[in-house]
C-alpha cells in the first residue's frame, strides 16, 4: 500500500465521483423537482456514449463527435419526456417505475439492434491522450485528469445556474414548493421539461466522456443508475450540493474499498482470508453507507428544505 | 361477475379481499384449475417444453404474491425482493455442494434463512418511510447480491450447476417432471391461501390500516411496525420458497437471481396484474412470462416490443390487467 497507489486510487475515485455526479444531478432534480421516479437515466448515460461512438466513428474526431451527441442526448431526453414521462408525473410511483422500466428494455435493445451486442471503443483524443507524471513515480492519464477537471467545471456551472439565475430559482422553488410556483403563475410543466431534458444532456454527457476509457455496451448504465440513486440518496433528493458531495463520497469510498479492503483486513487476518473477505466486503461497502445514512438520518446529508 | 371482483380490485378505498362470496372465488379458481389441467394438453400433443414454461411461471407467480402481500396490503414497495429467490436458492446450491440434497434439510434452511435475512433487514427498513423504504430495501438485496458474487466458493459470478434436483427424503420424486410440476403448483396454492387466509384476518386488516392511515392505527392502539415486521418476514419466507423451486427447476444457481432488474421484474408483475388482490399477481406473473416467451418466438429482439408495452400499460392501465378487465365488466 505504497503512497502512490494511493494517490493513483484517489484520483481514480475522485474521476468515478464526477462521472456519477454528472449522472446524479439531473436524477435528482427530476426526484426532486417533479417526485419522479426516473430508472431510465442510467440508458440515457448509455445512450451519450454510443452517441459518442457513432458520431466519432463517422466524423473522425472525438470533440466534432460530443458537439453532435450532447445536442442528440438533449433531443432523445426532450423526445422521452414527451412521449412517456410528461404522461406520469403526480402519478403513482409504480407506475412510473413500470414505464421508465419499459424505457430501459427499450434503449437497450435499440442500441443491440443498431449498433450490435459487441462492445464498441472510442479512441482517446490525440491532444488528451498519454500520462503525464503528477509526482516522481506517479503518472496519471491526461484523459482521466480532463475528466475530472471537466466535471469539476460543469459542477461549478451547475451552482452558478441553480444559485444565481431565474430558471434555477424557480428550479429551487420547485423542489420545495411545486404547489406554490405553480400558483405564482409559473408554467411548472414548461420547467420540468427543461429540468427533464438539461438532466438527460448531463447524463448524456457523463455517457459521452467515459466512452474513450469504458466499453460502450448495452446494459452499461444498469449498475450506474444504481449508484446513482445510492449517491442522490445519501445527498439528500432534490439537493444538488447533496449529490456533489455524496457523489465524490462513494466515488472515493468504493474504488478505495475495492483496492485496500483486503491491505486493511490483513492487519487482522491472515493474507488468504483477508483477501477472500475484502473481495466480498468492498462491492458491498456503498450500499452499507447508504443503509447506515437512511437509518441515521433519513433524508440524506443535505435535505433539500421541506 | 361484476361487484365483488370489481371492489377487491378497482377501488379508491383499500381493495377489500372480502373473498367470501362463491362468485369472488372464481377468478383464482379457475386460474387454479388451468395450471392443474395444464399437463393434459401435453396428452393431446402439445411440445412438452411449453410445461416448463408453466412451472417457471407458476415459481414466480409464488414470488409475487408473496411481493403482493406486503406491496398491496401493506403499501410497502420493496425493491429488494429478488434477494429472497437467490436466498431460496443458494440454500439449496449450498448445501447440495456439501452432500446435502434432501428438501427436509434444504427448504427448512431455505425458509429459516429467508425469515432471518427479512427480520434483519425488516427491522431497520421499516423505519423509513416511502422513497426511503424503495431505497434500502435496494441496498439490501445489493448487498445480497455482491456478496454472493464475490463468494468463489460457490461459483461467484458464474454461479453454480446443480448435478440434481433436490430428492425428498432419499427419493428422485422430484426429479420426473410431473411429480415436480404438482409440486410446484401446489406450493403456489399454498403460499396464496396463506396470504389471503392473512389479508383476510384481524392481522390483515391492521396491515392495510396501516397503509392507509398509520397515524390513526397508532392512535387506536396498534403499533403499524410490528405487524409491518410480520408481513415482511412472512412475505420473504414466501419468496424463498419461490427461490427454492426455482433452483431446482433450473438446476441452476446464479447471483443473476438477486440482480436489481430481477427485482424490477417482480414489482412488474404485480403491478401488471393489478395490486392488492393476490390472484392479480399471479396473472401478472404469467402475462409477464408468457409475453416474454411468446414475444421471443417472433424476434431476439423482443424487449424493443415488450418495453413499450409496459409503457402503454403503465400510462393507460392504471389498475393493472385485472383493473382494466374488472371495469369493463362493471
Amino acid at each position: 500500500m505504497s503512497l502512490t497507489l494511493v494517490l493513483v486510487q484517489t484520483l481514480n475515485g475522485l474521476q468515478l465521483g464526477v462521472l456519477l455526479f454528472l449522472i446524479a444531478a439531473g436524477l435528482t432534480l427530476v426526484f426532486g423537482v417533479m417526485d419522479f421516479i426516473n430508472l431510465a437515466h442510467g440508458v440515457q448515460y448509455m445512450v451519450g456514449a454510443y452517441f459518442a461512438a457513432w458520431f466519432t466513428a463517422m466524423t473522425g474526431s472525438f470533440f466534432v463527435g460530443l458537439a453532435l451527441a450532447l445536442p442528440s442526448a438533449l433531443l432523445l431526453g426532450l423526445l422521452l419526456e414527451i412521449l412517456v414521462f410528461r404522461h406520469l408525473y403526480g402519478r403513482d410511483h409504480l407506475a412510473q417505475v413500470l414505464a421508465t422500466f419499459g424505457v430501459i428494455l427499450f434503449l437497450n435493445e435499440a442500441v443491440r439492434i443498431l449498433w450490435g451486442a459487441a462492445p464498441l471503443s472510442v479512441p482517446v483524443p490525440e491532444i488528451l491522450s498519454g500520462s503525464i507524471v503528477l509526482m516522481p513515480g506517479l503518472l496519471y492519464p491526461v484523459y482521466r485528469i480532463a475528466i475530472i477537471v471537466a466535471g469539476l467545471l460543469i459542477a461549478v456551472l451547475l451552482y452558478f445556474l441553480v444559485s444565481h439565475t431565474r430558471a434555477g430559482m424557480l428550479v429551487r422553488a420547485g423542489a420545495t414548493h411545486p404547489r406554490m410556483v405553480s400558483a405564482l403563475g409559473v408554467d411548472i410543466r414548461r420547467l420540468f421539461t427543461l429540468v427533464f431534458g438539461f438532466g438527460a444532456m448531463l447524463a448524456g454527457f457523463a455517457g459521452i466522456m467515459i466512452a474513450p476509457i469504458l466499453s460502450v455496451e448495452p446494459g452499461m448504465g444498469d449498475q450506474i443508475l444504481i449508484l446513482a440513486f445510492v449517491v442522490i440518496v445519501i445527498g439528500g433528493i432534490g439537493s444538488i450540493r447533496g449529490a456533489f458531495v455524496a457523489a465524490l463520497l462513494i466515488g472515493l469510498v468504493d474504488t478505495l474499498g475495492r483496492s485496500f479492503s483486503g491491505d486493511l483486513l490483513r492487519l487482522v487476518m491472515s493474507p488468504a482470508e483477508a483477501s477472500q473477505t475484502g473481495r466480498a466486503i468492498a462491492p458491498m461497502l456503498i450500499y452499507v453507507l447508504m443503509a447506515a445514512v437512511l437509518f441515521f438520518r433519513p433524508a440524506g446529508l443535505f435535505p433539500a428544505a421541506r | 361477475m361484476s361487484d365483488l371482483v370489481s371492489s377487491a380490485s378497482t377501488s379508491d378505498v383499500p381493495a377489500t379481499p372480502r373473498l367470501r362470496g362463491t362468485v369472488a372465488l372464481l377468478v383464482p379458481a379457475a386460474i387454479f384449475l388451468a395450471f392443474a389441467l395444464a399437463p393434459l394438453l401435453v396428452h393431446a400433443g402439445l411440445d412438452p417444453f411449453y410445461l416448463s414454461i408453466v412451472v417457471r411461471i407458476m415459481i414466480f407467480a409464488i414470488a409475487a404474491v408473496s411481493l403482493d402481500l406486503i406491496l398491496g396490503f401493506g403499501g410497502l414497495v420493496s425493491f429488494g425482493h429478488a434477494a429472497f429467490l437467490g436466498i431460496g436458492a443458494y440454500a439449496v446450491g449450498i448445501l447440495a455442494s456439501h452432500g446435502a440434497g434432501d428438501a427436509f434439510l434444504q427448504l427448512p434452511v431455505a425458509l429459516f434463512a429467508s425469515a432471518v435475512f427479512a427480520f434483519l433487514t425488516g427491522w431497520i427498513s421499516l423505519r423509513t418511510k416511502g422513497v426511503h423504504f424503495i431505497m434500502i430495501t435496494l441496498a439490501f438485496a445489493q448487498m445480497a447480491y455482491f456478496m454472493m458474487t464475490s463468494l468463489s466458493a460457490y461459483g461467484g459470478d458464474d454461479g453454480m450447476t446443480l448435478w440434481t434436483r433436490s430428492t425428498v427424503a432419499g427419493s428422485k420424486v422430484l426429479g420426473d417432471t410431473t411429480a415436480f410440476y404438482y409440486a410446484c403448483l401446489g406450493a403456489l396454492i399454498l403460499s396464496y391461501a396463506i396470504c389471503r387466509c392473512l389479508v383476510v384476518s384481524r392481522f390483515g386488516r391492521v396491515l392495510r390500516g396501516a397503509k392507509e392511515n398509520a397515524v390513526r392505527m397508532e392512535a387506536i392502539g396498534f403499533d403499524p411496525f410490528r405487524f409491518r415486521l410480520v408481513a415482511y418476514v412472512v412475505s420473504g419466507m414466501i419468496c424463498g420458497l419461490a427461490g427454492f423451486l426455482l433452483a431446482n427447476h433450473t438446476e441452476y444457481v446464479s447471483p443473476a437471481y438477486m440482480a436489481w432488474q430481477r427485482s424490477g421484474e417482480l414489482l412488474i408483475m404485480v403491478i401488471l396484474g393489478g395490486l392488492g388482490t393476490l390472484h392479480g399477481a399471479i396473472i401478472g406473473a404469467t402475462a409477464f412470462l408468457f409475453l416474454e416467451e411468446w414475444l421471443a418466438g417472433f424476434t431476439e429482439h423482443w424487449r424493443i416490443v415488450f418495453g413499450p408495452l409496459l409503457v402503454l400499460v403503465a400510462i393507460f392501465m392504471e389498475r393493472g390487467i385485472l383493473g382494466a378487465v374488472t371495469r369493463r365488466r362493471r
